[in-house]
C-alpha cells in the first residue's frame, strides 16, 4: 500500500505523496510539488462533469510522471478518452466490464489531437 | 470538396463499430437509457415525442451528389421518405428504429459521412458560410480551415464532456451569412499585411440568454489557431458553470467573468498549450486547402441570361446570386413551399438536388443555416434547366430572403423540449403571404419561429421572432422585432403579450402593413424598425 491520500485542502503545507483533488480543484497548485508526488487521484463526482480531464492533461502536460487515478463516477466508454489524457489507473464506482474496455482500447486506430498519451497524430503520420 | 484518406475513414469506421457495440449493450439491457444517453448523443441520436431522431453531420454544409443521394436512400430506406434540413446545416430523421442506427451509420461512413457530435456537450458540427468558394466577397475560402477544426474536434478527449454544447461557425466575408457572431465561437477569416488569420468572436448564443459574442482576439495565425482554441475551451472546461445547464454555455461565463478577464486567462493558457506542439505543420493545412481548389470553371462561359420567361425571371431576380467566375452563378433552393414545413424534403426532392448538383454545379451542394439548399456553381447557361426541373419538384418557390422563407424549429410535433408548435404557423404566415408579388414588394424579411426559449429556431436573430410558449396549457405566441444574425447582428426586443396562433398571424400582417406603410424609399423591414424604433409597431399590433 501507498502513502495515505490527503486532499486538496490538506494537502498545502503537508509531506503528502498522494493527493485527491475535485473537479473545482485547480491541478496547477500541484505543479511545484509534482517531483514528490507518486499518486493524484482525480475524482469524478458525476461523469457528465468533464473538468477531471483537464486537470489530468495539466498534470501530465508539465511533466507529472506518478500514477493518475480517474476515481468516481467513471463509465467504461469514457475510458478511451481518460487515457488519452493521462490516466493510467481507474477507480470506478461499478465494476468496468473488461471486454468492453478492451474491445474499445483497439477500435480507434490513429488519433487527429496530440495529447499526452504519446500516441501519434494523423497530421504527423501524414506528413512525418 | 474534401476526401477521406484512409485515416479519415478507419476513425469513421470506427465509430460505426464502437456505437454498434453500445445499442447491442443497451438493446441487451448492459446498460442503463440514463448511461447510453450520453453515448448516444454523442451520435446525433435523440429521443423525441414519438421516436427517435437522428441528425447527421453535413460539415460545414458542403456535401457531394453522392453523399445527398445517400441521405435520400437512408430517408426511403429508414425514415418516413422524408428528412428535415436544421439551421445547424445539418439533416435529421425523425422516425428512426434504434436497431436500424448502426446500420444507418454504416452507410453514412460509406460515403464519408457521420453522425459524430451532432449532439451532447461536445464540440458540434462546425458551419460556415453557404456560398464558400463561390462568393465574390470571400477574402478566401473559409472551408479548408473549417476541415482543419472539424478534424482537430473530433473525439477530442479533453472537450467531450463540457459543461454544455459547443458551437463553432467559420466565415471569410464582411457578409455574413453563417449569423457567425451567434455562436459560442465565431470565427471571421481576415487579412493582415497579406497574410490569412482568424478573428476570433467568444460567447455569443441564442438560447433563454441571448448574448453577441465580442472579439477576444482580432488576429491569430493560422500555425497558432488550434492551440489558440484549445485554450479556449480548456478554460471554458475548467470554468464554465455547470451547476445550472441553463447557465452553462460559454456566454453566461464571458457575462459574469468579463471579457477582458476570460481573454487574459485564455492568454495565459495559449502560452502555456503552444509550447506542446499541438498544431500541425503548414503543410497539413496545405493538404487540406488543395481539396478546395476551385473547379475547373469555363473561361468562355456566357454571362448572358435568356430572361424572357417571367416566371424565371422572377427566380432569378430572388433566388439566384452573383458568383465569382464570369458565366457562373450560384442558385438557392428555398426548401419553403407554400404551407410546407421549412426544411423538409422529401427523398425524391433530395435525389433531385443530388442530381442537379452533379450534371449542373460540379457536384456540389450546400445546406444552409436558413434550412435551404445551394448549387453553388451553375453556368448561366444552365439557369433555364436547372429552374425548370426544379420547378416540375416543387422547388422553385422565388421566395429566398422575403417573409415565406421561414426558419421553424421542429417544435412540439417533434420535440419533447418544445412548449409550442412551430409548424403550423409557419404554415400559417406562408398561406397568409402567399401572393408573391406582395412578398416582393415587402422585400428581404426574415421570420424565424422557436417553439420554446431554447431558441432552436433563432427567433432572437429574427427581423420578424415568434417564440412559441405554453401560458396555462395553452400555446401563445410572443412577437420580437428587430433581430439580425447578419452582420449587423443584433438581438429582437419583444413587443408584448403574446398570440394564439391565428392572432400571430394577423399580428404578422399588422406589423407588415405598418412597415408598408411607413418605409422610406428601398427600406428594409429592418431599417425601418431600426429608423422609428418600437412604439409605431406596437401601436399597430395592439392599437
Amino acid at each position: 500500500m501507498g502513502d495515505p491520500i490527503v486532499s486538496f485542502a490538506e494537502f498545502e503545507g503537508s509531506n503528502a505523496t498522494a493527493v485527491r483533488i475535485a473537479p473545482g480543484d485547480d491541478a496547477r497548485v500541484l505543479l511545484p510539488h509534482l517531483d514528490r508526488l507518486t499518486l493524484v487521484e482525480v475524482t469524478f463526482p458525476a461523469f457528465r462533469d468533464g473538468r477531471g480531464y483537464s486537470s489530468a492533461r495539466i498534470l501530465r502536460e508539465s511533466g507529472y510522471k506518478g500514477t493518475l487515478r480517474a476515481a468516481g463516477d467513471v463509465l467504461v466508454d469514457q475510458v478511451p478518452y481518460m487515457k488519452r489524457c493521462g490516466f493510467d489507473d481507474f477507480a470506478p464506482n461499478a465494476p468496468l466490464d473488461q471486454t468492453v474496455v478492451e474491445k474499445l482500447s483497439g477500435l480507434y486506430p490513429e488519433p487527429y489531437q496530440r495529447t499526452v498519451d504519446g500516441a501519434v497524430p494523423v497530421w504527423k503520420l501524414r506528413h512525418g | 470538396m474534401y476526401q477521406y484518406d484512409k485515416y479519415d475513414q478507419a476513425i469513421v469506421d470506427a465509430r460505426v463499430e464502437e456505437f454498434r457495440d453500445q445499442v447491442r449493450r443497451r438493446m441487451a439491457g448492459e446498460i442503463t437509457e440514463d448511461q447510453f444517453k450520453p453515448l448516444r448523443l454523442m451520435n446525433g441520436l435523440y429521443l423525441q415525442l414519438h421516436a427517435y431522431m437522428l441528425r447527421v453531420a453535413i460539415p460545414y454544409g458542403t456535401l457531394s451528389g453522392k453523399q445527398m443521394k445517400m441521405l435520400g436512400h437512408i430517408a426511403r430506406k429508414y425514415d418516413r421518405d422524408y428528412g428535415h434540413f436544421t439551421t445547424r446545416q445539418n439533416l435529421q430523421y425523425n422516425w428512426i428504429k434504434l436497431e436500424d442506427t448502426p446500420d444507418i451509420l454504416a452507410d453514412l461512413a460509406s460515403v464519408e459521412m457521420h453522425a459524430i457530435q451532432t449532439s451532447g456537450n461536445c464540440i458540434r458540427n462546425i458551419s460556415s458560410d453557404q456560398y464558400a468558394g463561390a462568393a465574390a466577397d470571400e477574402v478566401t475560402d473559409p472551408r479548408p480551415w473549417a476541415e482543419l477544426l472539424r478534424q482537430w474536434s473530433t473525439f477530442h478527449p479533453e472537450f467531450s464532456y463540457l459543461p454544455r454544447k459547443f458551437k463553432i461557425a467559420v466565415i471569410a466575408s464582411a457578409e455574413d451569412r453563417a449569423a457567425m457572431r451567434l455562436h459560442d465561437i465565431g470565427i471571421e477569416l481576415v487579412k493582415k499585411d497579406g497574410v490569412l488569420g482568424a478573428r476570433i468572436f467568444v460567447g455569443g448564443g441564442m438560447g433563454r440568454t441571448p448574448m453577441i459574442a465580442p472579439e477576444i482576439n482580432p488576429f491569430v495565425p493560422a500555425e497558432d489557431l488550434l492551440s489558440y482554441l484549445e485554450a479556449c475551451l480548456r478554460v471554458y472546461n475548467r470554468y464554465g458553470r455547470r451547476d445550472n445547464a441553463y447557465k452553462a454555455r460559454i456566454k453566461i461565463l464571458i457575462h459574469e467573468h468579463g471579457a477582458d478577464n476570460y481573454r487574459a486567462d485564455v492568454a495565459k493558457e495559449f502560452a502555456h498549450v503552444k509550447t506542446l506542439g499541438l498544431d500541425p505543420p503548414l503543410a497539413e493545412f496545405d493538404r487540406i486547402t488543395a481539396f478546395f481548389a476551385a473547379p475547373a470553371f469555363d473561361a468562355t462561359a456566357a454571362d448572358d441570361l435568356d430572361l424572357s420567361d417571367p416566371d424565371f425571371a422572377v427566380w432569378v431576380d430572388q433566388n439566384v446570386k452573383p458568383h465569382k467566375a464570369k458565366g457562373y452563378a450560384i442558385v438557392n433552393i428555398a426548401v419553403k413551399p407554400t404551407g410546407g414545413i421549412p426544411g423538409d424534403a422529401t427523398s425524391d426532392q433530395i435525389d433531385l438536388m443530388a442530381d442537379l448538383a452533379t450534371a449542373y454545379s460540379f457536384d456540389e451542394l450546400r445546406v444552409t443555416h436558413a434550412q435551404n439548399i445551394v448549387l453553388p456553381h451553375v453556368k448561366k447557361a444552365d439557369l433555364y434547366a436547372v429552374w425548370q426541373k426544379l420547378n416540375d419538384a416543387g422547388l422553385a418557390n422565388a421566395n429566398l430572403d422575403l417573409i415565406s422563407d421561414i426558419i421553424a424549429c421542429p417544435g412540439l410535433d417533434y420535440c419533447s423540449l418544445a412548449n409550442a408548435r412551430s409548424i403550423p404557423v409557419a404554415q400559417k404566415i406562408s398561406e397568409r403571404f402567399a401572393d408573391l408579388e406582395r412578398q416582393r414588394d415587402i422585400g428581404e424579411l426574415k421570420l424565424k419561429i422557436s417553439g420554446c426559449i431554447n431558441a432552436c429556431g433563432h427567433h432572437h436573430a429574427g427581423h420578424i421572432g415568434i417564440l412559441g410558449v405554453d401560458k396555462k396549457g395553452v400555446e401563445n405566441y410572443q412577437i420580437t422585432l428587430g433581430g439580425s444574425g447578419a452582420e449587423d447582428v443584433s438581438i429582437g426586443k419583444i413587443m408584448g403579450p403574446g398570440f394564439d396562433e391565428n392572432g400571430a398571424v394577423d399580428a404578422i400582417e399588422r406589423i407588415v402593413e405598418k412597415y408598408r406603410e411607413v418605409r422610406e424609399g428601398d427600406e428594409r423591414f429592418l431599417d425601418t424598425y431600426r429608423r422609428v424604433g418600437n412604439d409605431v409597431f406596437k401601436e399597430a399590433i395592439y392599437g
